[in-house]
């Protein structure tokens, strides 16, 4: 029984050092490659849009069009 | 003394312009992470008219790829100015002046790893903005992760257009970001934006008030800002997506803003999508604005870009995509967008009047582009 109990407790120590793995897998990325999904759409009318607020505002950086990447290529 | 909104367009030029288009462009880094962009061309009218300013142009941009792995990319962008701005006309002429932009970028595709490099120039009569872009945008995690870092140097030239005044303007800026697919239906991203400048900060035009007597604003010649931004974007119902957004910035001049962002969009008809979004902005003053000092002090300014204010937008945009109708094209889309925006000042009197200031803006967008 104690064998056991060791066995098994090294089993999941050994789990816990394994990498984890994408949880989405590429088929479940119908959705995400969804252009509606895209941070932003229309680089250039956002950039636009961001222009009016940015010369308006004291705040600047890390505006919308930054960030994004749906990781479904 | 024809130009005090010039300050609005010399910072837009580049001061913020040149390091918005900047920082845009190293976006789009990240946007397109692992995969070249494609083959576009782009065609733009934009105008935006509110508080006495009305500022129209066309913008262009050209996107090439050639051999495999490189994509080349060309933009210019016009901002046709006439200001009777608060500014102007409480203290100036209104007055009217162009703004040319220029920019050319290259991205590189290696493995994972997408590289880009940029530069952008920006001309008015008395502004002229230079900037650099570098940046990488790095897939790892099966896909599910992009981590991007860029970094810009931005070199200025302030001038008056009714004297021989010139001084310069020196911009780092450095960019770290993270997105992550949390599941099939969901994308989360964190940003962070550092921007060190130093150089003549504040508009040569403009006057800040003492007692009601006006005198030229005096600003620090050093500011470094820190901004982060935490936003999702999900699948919530067939073809809808919700996009959610938080801002949060602080300055070395104790400017102080939130930013709260929706956005909803659904496609309505198999080739027509339709968004709405809503934008809430408030900050807080830099230390030395006030709007009518009692004394001399070491800084002074009265800039209410720099004043306690909050804005509301509302917008809406409406996008066709009309397949592969138009000549050789392989696909081409139209689309318009129109915003409303309430900006509404604390401590920002209109001297005309005495009473507090504030307008609406209308902002109107006309957009076509062909993929080849």
């Amino acid at each position: 029984m104690m064998r056991r109990v060791v066995l098994l407790l090294f089993l999941a120590a050994l789990g816990g050092c394994a990498a984890p793995q994408p949880w989405v897998a590429p088929y479940e990325r119908e959705a995400l490659a969804d252009p509606l999904m895209a941070f932003s759409r229309n680089p250039l009318m956002d950039k636009h849009r961001q222009h009016v607020f940015d010369v308006r505002e004291g705040a600047r950086g890390a505006t919308d069009s930054d960030g994004g990447g749906c990781g479904c290529n | 003394m024809a130009a005090i909104e010039s300050a609005c367009s010399r910072r837009c030029a580049i001061g913020r312009f040149g390091w918005l288009a900047a920082s845009l462009s190293l976006g789009c880094v990240a946007a397109f992470a692992a995969t070249l962009p494609e083959d576009l061309a782009e065609l733009m009218y934009h105008s935006y008219d509110g508080g006495g300013v009305q500022v129209t142009g066309p913008a262009l941009k050209l996107r090439k790829g050639f051999g495999n792995d490189f994509s080349a990319s060309a933009n210019y962008y016009v901002d046709s100015i006439s200001s009777a701005s608060i500014d102007v006309i409480t203290s100036a002429s209104p007055y009217t002046e162009t703004r040319e932009e220029i920019g050319v970028a290259l991205d590189w595709l290696k493995g994972n790893s997408l590289m880009s490099v940029g530069y952008i120039r920006s001309d008015e009569n008395d502004y002229l903005g230079e900037t650099f872009t570098i940046g990488i945008a790095q897939d790892f995690f099966g896909g599910m992760s992009t981590v991007t870092m860029g970094y810009l140097r931005g070199d200025d030239t302030v001038m008056r257009i009714d004297t021989d005044f010139e001084d310069s303007i020196e911009r780092n800026g450095y960019q770290l970001g993270w997105s992550q697919v949390l599941t099939p239906r969901i994308v989360a991203s964190l940003d962070y934006e550092a921007v060190l400048e130093t150089g003549f900060l504040n508009n040569p035009y403009r006057s800040a008030r003492i007692l009601g007597a006006q005198i030229p604003e005096l600003y620090p010649r050093a500011r470094n800002s820190h901004a982060l931004a935490l936003r999702g974007i999900g699948m919530v119902a067939d073809a809808t997506s919700l996009e959610l957004g938080y801002r949060w910035y602080r300055d070395t001049w104790q400017v102080g803003a939130h930013t709260l962002e929706a956005a909803l969009a659904r496609r309505i008809r198999p080739h027509l999508t339709a968004e709405l979004s809503y934008r809430y902005y408030t900050q807080d003053a830099a230390s030395f604005y006030a709007d009518d000092f009692d004394g001399v002090f070491e800084f002074m300014a009265r800039d209410k870009e720099l004043s306690t204010f909050n804005s509301h937008a509302l917008g809406m945009r409406l996008t066709w995509d009309l397949g592969a109708s138009l000549g050789p094209l392989s696909r081409s889309s139209v689309s318009f967008g129109y915003d409303l925006i309430r900006f509404d000042y604390d401590d920002f009197t209109d001297i005309r009047n005495g009473e507090r200031y504030g307008f609406d803006s209308h902002v109107f967008q006309v957009w076509i582009g062909g993929w080849w």
